[in-house]
């Protein structure tokens, strides 16, 4: 495997961020909420999944898990309907929620990061579930019907009202997420940590300590699938076990692979297109019998998911690198070196 | 690290391939550098303290009620009869081909749905003509041809599915373990659509034969559950024995122990390895939907379980070691009981800790994990 770090196009990611920015001023309220915020967030958790399989080798599937943690750690912090509702001011709460998101991701990670491959997958995959049933069997910190209203951060004032504030938020912390994996990629510690990934044995003669390295790897993920969770409550002016279970594992994980594993950007591309999926996909499905409809979204997903992983293992980023005759080829992840900029984002 | 000749799918030889499978899983732990040692010590002196505790608790419970101690570590056991024939199946599909197939659940689910179906709209006898508005089982009544006929289709159609399954998504690209593990991931969200589409989300049982008893006496004045504890039970015992004779004494196992081993070897010596894959999965199958028609009987059948079913068979060969028979049968064991004294015994004095069960098995698969990573039985791949 040739290390997939590429070159970020500046240009092009400048012209991407500038057209985010303008995009309140284009689109309807509910576009810019429904699709363009509800994309950013879902990215950033899809981006801690991406930069640990594409960097790291290992696909996690505890990314929902840690970001329950960190959103159901808020929801109940704040004043909110439901969960503990400890009063504390929402920035104090977003800190702790990440604190303690990091200190349960840390946890993992030193518990899953001595396995590797369909292991660690089938490892981090029960974490998360766990979670899940945690949060749904103790009711003292999920409400019974989740935990409704928490206080939010004057920043992003009223959502329901005016999307823009929390929009742009969402907008600076995914950019910051991205250039910040993508400077860890590239400095000394990801490097190493690619090179773990493709011959362990070889960076553990070379004296790296390969599972200290892994286990920071997944904590570095956690912290931003823990920023991904509070902005998840953020958006959602809500958090319950139900959007927390092994179908939203499952949904980051179909982001993250209609994105492409293997490209930090393409988190962002796949959210976008689940995104507008989601939104769009049930007013043009033909209601055949119980089979097909509008009903049956998830279904559309699936057939989906499973075409671009029969087709296409380098997700849609792959898919326009190969046609693009620029490689990613076959199964793995694209090899060349890719120096084009995330097509689909331009689209905003 | 492929020295040993044991495979991890061989019952009989279970305590040879404990021993040698430490020496492999702590190969594969490439973390263990020089120095370890002594820190892992710490771990296992820890964990053993841990485990003296938890059989004092156990011990002061049993002791203020053995009745109820009886009743819930049958619980446990009956629980764990069914955690194995489901993970059973997981495992011998991962132990051949290493295709970790998360759509067990599922084939789980969709077999107990369709034994209920067949159930319902074929051998179900109303008596008493008002009693159809009222709940089920007041006016229907079953025989036992009614809830065999049902277990058996259901099961071969599963695993018929499983094969088609394996024939069509997986077996043009074998090897890719994280791809196939993707598309029945895929297949699984498909098919816990159609199935909340076909059948509903309201929770369902299948019934068993209205001759079968309720429960069934017990030494010490204890009842328990007739299906439970006599045929969930037996059918374990009884699945257990059969795999465990084809796996150590047909040519078949034979196969299955020799592909676990080195599959490029078999393959060249003339050994038709896609019809042993596709048995496999066959057998797989039908255990998953096997599992699915006795749990859809003993508990019952909801959107849900699906998920359920998949983490407990996760736990079950995580802890136990993927591909190996007698590692499910004893992580199933370590699951069922955890969750049934999980469930019960976690009351002290005034405090009532029982909705934190879920933490006990959190707890369970980590103290394996940090002894050994590969699970109990568990080798390299």
């Amino acid at each position: 495997m040739t290390a997939s770090v590429g070159r970020t196009s500046w240009p092009a990611l400048g012209v991407v961020v500038a057209a985010a920015a303008l995009a309140p001023l284009v689109f309807t309220d509910f576009f810019v909420s429904v699709i363009l915020t509800k994309s950013l967030w879902l990215g950033v958790a899809a981006a801690s999944l991406i930069f640990l399989s594409a960097y790291g080798g290992m696909v996690s599937l505890a990314q929902v898990g840690i970001y329950g943690v960190a959103g159901m750690t808020f929801a109940n912090l704040v004043v909110a309907d439901g969960g503990a509702a400890a009063a504390w001011s929402p920035w104090i709460a977003t800190i702790a929620a990440i604190v303690v998101a990091v200190a349960v991701g840390l946890f993992f990670g030193v518990i899953a990061a001595r396995s590797v491959g369909i292991y660690f997958l089938m490892i981090t995959l029960a974490f998360s579930v766990l979670v899940y049933y945690f949060f749904s069997q103790v009711t003292q910190l999920s409400g019974f019907g989740g935990v409704n209203n928490p206080d939010l951060p004057s920043l992003v004032g009223q959502p329901g009202q005016d999307p823009a504030p929390l929009y742009y938020t969402t907008l600076v912390v995914a950019v910051l997420v991205f250039l910040g994996l993508r400077y860890v990629s590239r400095a000394p510690f990801g490097l190493a940590l690619q090179g773990l990934r493709d011959e362990p044995a070889r960076m553990r003669a070379l004296g790296f300590n390969v599972t200290r390295h892994r286990i920071l790897a997944f904590t570095l993920a956690a912290f931003i699938a823990a920023v991904a969770g509070v902005l998840s409550v953020w958006y959602n002016g809500r958090i319950a076990p139900g959007s927390i279970n092994l179908a939203q594992t499952i949904d980051i994980l179909i982001i993250a692979v209609i994105g492409g594993l293997y490209r930090l950007e393409g988190a962002w591309v796949g959210a976008l297109t689940y995104a507008l999926l989601d939104n769009y996909s049930r007013e043009w499905t033909p209601t055949v019998g119980d089979v097909l409809g509008a009903e049956r979204f998830n279904t559309i997903l699936g057939v989906v998911f499973l075409i671009i992983v029969l087709l296409s293992p380098g997700g849609l980023v792959g898919l326009w690198e190969r046609v693009r005759g620029l490689g990613g080829r076959g199964p793995g992840p694209p090899g060349e070196v890719a120096r084009e900029p995330a097509p689909a984002e331009a689209a905003k | 690290m492929s020295g040993s000749s044991q495979t991890p799918l061989d019952p009989a030889a279970g305590g040879v391939t404990d021993a040698r499978g430490a020496t492999a899983a702590e190969e594969a732990v490439e973390a263990r550098a020089a120095g370890a040692p002594r820190r892992w010590t710490v771990t296992r002196v820890a964990l053993g303290l841990v485990a003296a505790v938890v059989v004092v608790w156990l011990v002061v419970k049993a002791s203020e009620d053995l009745r109820q101690f009886a009743v819930v570590s049958l619980n446990g056991i009956t629980l764990a009869a069914l955690f194995f024939v489901v993970a059973s199946g997981f495992t011998l599909i991962f132990g051949l081909m290493r295709v970790v197939n998360m759509a067990h659940g599922s084939l789980y689910l969709l077999g107990g749905y369709l034994a209920l179906e067949m159930q319902d709209s074929w051998f179900k006898e109303e008596v008493g003509g008002l009693g159809i508005s009222l709940a089920g089982e007041a006016g229907a009544e079953y025989d036992l041809v009614g809830w065999l006929v049902p277990l058996v289709l259901a099961t071969l159609i599963i695993g018929v599915l499983g094969v088609i399954m394996q024939q069509v998504f997986l077996r043009w690209n074998q090897g890719q373990d994280l791809r196939q593990a993707l598309i029945t991931i895929a297949l699984s969200v498909i098919f816990a659509d159609q199935m909340l589409a076909a059948f509903g989300g309201i929770s369902k049982d299948i019934k068993t034969p209205t001759d079968w008893p309720e429960s069934i006496a017990l030494p010490g004045d204890v009842r328990f559950g007739f299906f439970r504890g006599v045929i969930v039970l037996g059918a374990a015992v009884l699945i257990g024995l059969l795999l465990w004779w084809l796996i150590t004494r047909t040519r078949f196992g034979k196969i299955v122990r020799a592909g676990v081993d080195d599959r490029e070897m078999v393959s060249a010596l003339g050994i038709n390895v896609q019809l042993v894959f596709a048995a496999a999965f066959f057998l797989g199958a039908v255990l998953a939907g096997l599992g699915g028609v006795l749990g859809g009987t003993m508990i019952s059948l909801a959107p849900g379980e699906d998920t359920s079913f998949l983490l407990n068979s996760l736990i079950v060969v995580i802890i136990g070691g993927m591909g190996s028979l007698a590692g499910a049968a004893i992580g199933a064991l370590a699951l069922g009981l955890v969750d049934a004294y999980g469930d019960v015994y976690l009351v002290f004095g005034d405090t009532d800790l029982t909705n934190y069960s879920i933490l006990l098995t959190f707890a369970l698969l980590v103290a394996v994990l940090a002894v050994r990573p590969l699970g109990l039985f568990g080798r390299p791949a």
